[in-house]
């Protein structure tokens, strides 16, 4: 078959964009040209500001190289202004008369500079800030010239005037708003920024109307004459107030454009079907975006349409801003304006450069603005995006995530301030060099990327936000937001609760027929979306749904941990901590028989054997005749208890009775990640009750339960849930707790996670507030885990496939 | 010409899985399987840190290795990118729903590799 042809108009950031994601899922379906009116192949927009100041050059800023078109067989006509399109014929023909035909189009034509339609606009020496043409106008100037007028004090005029300065030159701003940045600051923080940027030595102009340029007798720039008679000196005007989608060659062809041309949620046009439009230039719901993360958003999603997926829909972005001037930190996003309805809280100290403001309305972050201390940002960002509720955090909103502890970011404000080679990373030991050169030199965007590349923050995850930092200080601010809705992984646009909901929703019982309904783009998924599809499937559906355990990690396959070394640990489950002596005799005689290297007592109160042969699990196993420990799974672990009443001169509850009980009950229990349990007989607490999944503490008048603890890679202590005065409430309350994250959480997200996601709030009105809700997710825990066989024993019934421990045909 | 040794049958490997192959000298191979039933050999051996890639989780042409979850492509033995390094492939004969290993590869290829325990 004949491959089908799209031509690209506009060789930037979106529009390339869209070809790499469209490159990544169908690869061979068209044959591809590519315009571009510039001379250069596509380049990093936003950098242009740190190439100005000098900080990075033209040949760092490059995304894609000649050789990248090449690769991937794409024709390239370079400097090639496109002036028309026959949309009956289906031809795009450029100035020089070049054509090329099109069964698909995309128009990424991005925006022009706003001139001010004052006298003099046209003389030499009066530029706009758009391209690498205008910046390298502005380094030669700056090699000549004394004097700078900057018109616009914007970001991007802002950014200007930074680097002009850097280069030399004696730069005044011009801003005819009462303050810098009003689109991104409110008053406060934009005359902080004023006075910042004073004290570097720019100049202001605020409040000025500008009237005229005027010009010498060799027709350039010589002074800025303003509204009110005043003139300043000027031998380089940039012209920076704002950008105006190009729709120039879309208005001519007849599309219909309306502050940009206007798509729909696939970025089709309106007008023309084969007709597409990302970037810039495209306006979506009223909006034409002028940051590069909801561009990269569009474009993906138009590649899955270009693709014929017919999956994605883009359904605009909230935004945030910040400023790329090296030592100055501002952040906003959202409304920060605050006004009607809204509340405020306030942090202000202009001596010490510090200003927060969050703005709130019905409970939920809604905006913020920042000066100074940024360190926050991602995280507001991320809650403003989510619309959490935030009544439980309010408190401690303003001091930043590390004053609530959600995510584990020891050290987060330093990213700035590390040094090269301080380590970033510690379970992959990266350091900040080698991020921030990835980040440079293969031009990285998210933090999947960064993770592919680096390996930062792919392991345990607590450096993520040190990681997102490194990605805003190295690439600017407004890469990298993953969208609120995530992927599962690159097979598929699915999210983990939109695979939940289908699951449900449909009675989905195989991994084939949720890829199906779901439109995977793989045929059997990958090490990340299978195991949690099948997860889904079994939990939503015990008794119908089959465990499959080829969609498992090794160790749910074989029962055991695999070890570094390929061989793997063994630990047998002892109830609630406790053994006798038969139990460690068996355990001793396997430990000779079998010559197992090193026997070790766990955390979680039971007895490790390390370095077991894959081929002795089934016999170790069948020795030992104790009960498997799942250590090795996603599933209910341990039951750490104290000796309690029945011993303790303290204790005030039979807490080792109440943790068998627990163990008995809830053994077995597969759920998205590990899940342990503390029960302590007193105040005293000697199990650590306080950071465990569901942690149980012993008083006189009965029992308080505490859910959402964590010992793990970030502490996090426990939540008080509920007293309880009965053994048998104990377990169900525990029960229904269990089950609902079972339900309802994601894979591989922790209990602590799963609550910090839905809210305690909503944890507590499922469970406490709901009687015959509580009841039914305990009885439809008692219905999954009932006849749920043990896997070291009932290979058959847990489907062990035995065959892995005997190797085939030795040769 | 390649004198081929017979292994097992196709179906005595899993669907999306692997069975382990033992050598009296050298490290031991991995046989692999897919939904498409073609089977694929490679030293089981990770040329990341020596994870035994039979324990993986293999899905289109690729397995996961256990360790770190290299991505392995089963047809070239090689990381996909940005992960680098090879491990050894090995040819694999189908005759009548039995998987053949070529004997002159078996006597000669990563005979130095230090026998995984496992």
């Amino acid at each position: 078959m004949k491959k089908m042809k799209l031509v690209l108009v506009g060789n930037g950031m979106a529009g390339i964009r869209t070809l790499e994601e469209l490159l990544k899922i169908a690869p061979d379906l068209y044959d591809i040209t590519v315009f571009g009116a510039e001379p250069h192949p596509n380049y990093n927009r936003i950098l242009l500001s740190p190439v100005l100041a000098g900080e990075q050059t033209l040949d760092e800023i490059v995304l894609n190289p000649l050789s990248w078109y090449e690769e991937h067989g794409i024709t390239l006509h370079l400097g090639k202004k496109v002036v028309d399109i026959d949309r009956r014929k289906r031809v795009v023909k450029a100035e020089d008369g070049t054509e090329a035909e099109y069964d698909r189009l995309l128009l990424c034509t991005g925006s022009n500079p706003f001139i001010l339609p004052v006298p003099g606009k046209e003389l030499a020496g009066v530029i706009a800030y758009r391209d690498i043409s205008d910046t390298n106008t502005m380094i030669e100037a700056a090699a000549t010239y004394q004097h700078a007028v900057v018109i616009g004090g914007g970001l991007l005029g802002l950014e200007a005037a930074n680097g002009l300065m850097l280069r030399g030159m004696r730069v005044t701003v011009v801003h005819v708003m009462p303050w810098l940045m009003e689109r991104q600051l409110d008053d406060v923080s934009g005359k902080l920024l004023q006075k910042s940027l004073e004290d570097r030595g720019i100049a202001f102009r605020i409040g000025a109307h500008t009237q005229a340029l005027i010009g010498d007798k060799d027709g350039r720039v010589m002074a800025v004459q303003f509204k009110d008679g005043t003139e300043i000196p000027a031998d380089l005007v940039v012209m920076a107030a704002g950008i105006r989608p190009n729709t120039a060659l879309a208005e001519k062809i007849g599309l219909h454009c309306n502050r940009g041309i206007v798509v729909d949620d696939t970025m089709q046009t309106v007008t023309d079907p084969r007709i597409y439009s990302v970037g810039e230039c495209a306006a979506h719901r009223g909006i034409a975006y002028g940051l590069v993360a909801p561009l990269f958003e569009q474009g993906k999603v138009c590649a899955t349409h270009l693709a014929h997926f017919g999956i994605g829909r883009y359904q605009g972005s909230l935004t945030s801003t910040k400023l790329k001037v090296t030592g100055i930190d501002l952040f906003s996003a959202g409304n920060f304006m605050g006004g009607d309805e809204c509340e405020e809280i306030v942090m202000s100290d202009p001596y010490g450069g510090v200003y927060k403001k969050l703005v709130i309305k019905d409970d939920k972050l809604v905006g913020a603005c920042m000066y100074g201390d940024t360190v926050d940002g991602s995280w507001y960002f991320k809650l403003l995006r989510e619309g959490r509720k935030i009544a439980d955090i309010r408190d401690k909103l303003m001091f930043g995530e590390s004053n609530i502890g959600d995510t584990g970011h020891e050290g987060h404000s330093r990213a700035a301030s590390m040094s090269d080679n301080d380590e970033v990373c510690g379970c992959n030991g990266v350091n900040k060099g080698t991020i921030c050169k990835a980040i440079k030199e293969k031009g990285l965007f998210t933090l999947e990327e960064v993770k592919k590349h680096t390996k930062a923050s792919a392991s345990c995850g607590s450096c993520t936000g040190l990681v997102e930092q490194l990605l805003m200080f190295t690439a600017g601010g407004d890469y990298s937001k993953p969208p609120t809705k995530k992927a599962m992984c690159g097979c598929t646009d699915a999210s983990h609760q939109d695979a939940r909901e289908a699951i449900k929703a449909d009675h989905l019982l195989t991994i084939d027929s949720v890829y199906k309904a779901l439109g995977w783009r793989t045929p059997n998924g990958c090490s990340s979306c299978r195991p949690a599809v099948n997860y889904y499937l079994i939990s939503t559906w015990p008794k119908e749904a089959k465990d499959d355990p080829q969609s498992r990690f090794i160790n749910e396959r074989s029962h055991a941990n695999i070890q570094k070394d390929g061989t793997y640990s063994v630990i047998p489950r002892m109830w609630g901590g406790e053994t006798s002596a038969a139990e460690l005799r068996r355990i001793a005689d396997a430990v000779d028989k079998y010559k197992v290297p090193t026997v070790k007592v766990t955390g979680g109160q039971r007895i490790d054997l390390l370095g077991v042969k894959k081929e002795d699990l089934v016999n170790i196993w069948k020795d030992i005749g104790m009960p498997s420990g799942h250590a090795y799974a996603k599933a209910l672990r341990t039951v750490k208890t104290c000796v309690g009443s029945e011993w303790c001169r303290f204790g005030t509850q039979d807490s080792t009775q109440m943790g068998k009980d627990l163990e008995r009950a809830m053994w077995r229990m597969y759920a998205p990640h590990k899940v342990k349990f503390a029960v302590s007989g007193c105040p005293r607490n000697c199990a650590e009750s306080g950071i465990k999944d569901v942690g149980i503490i012993g008083v006189d008048s009965g029992w308080e339960m505490y859910v959402g603890g964590n010992g793990g890679i970030k502490t996090e202590v426990a939540h008080f849930f509920v007293k309880l005065k009965t053994a048998a409430e104990v377990l169900e309350y525990t029960g229904a707790f269990c089950q609902l994250y079972r339900e309802e959480g994601w894979y591989l997200e922790r209990t602590v996670h799963y609550i910090s996601r839905v809210g305690l709030d909503y944890v507590k009105k499922r469970i406490l507030e709901d009687a015959p809700g509580r009841k039914a997710l305990w009885e439809r825990l008692q219905f999954a885990l009932d006849g749920e066989p043990d896997p070291w024993f009932e290979f058959d019934k847990a489907a062990v496939d035995t065959r892995q421990f005997a190797p085939v045909g030795a040769v | 010409m390649s004198t081929w040794k017979s292994i097992c049958a196709v179906t005595d490997i899993p669907v999306l899985g692997a069975r382990r192959v033992e050598r009296a000298r050298g490290g031991a191979i991995a046989i692999f399987r897919n939904t498409e039933d073609k089977v694929f050999a490679l030293l089981d051996r990770c040329p990341h840190k020596g994870g035994p890639l039979s324990q993986g989780i293999v899905f289109g042409e690729s397995v996961a290795c256990p360790l770190h979850n290299w991505t392995i492509g089963l047809a070239d033995g090689c990381a996909r990118a940005p992960d680098q390094g090879c491990t050894q492939r090995f040819s694999v004969r189908i005759d009548n729903g039995v998987v053949h290993l070529d004997l002159d590869e078996l006597n000669s290829i990563a005979l130095d590799e230090a026998q995984a325990t496992s």
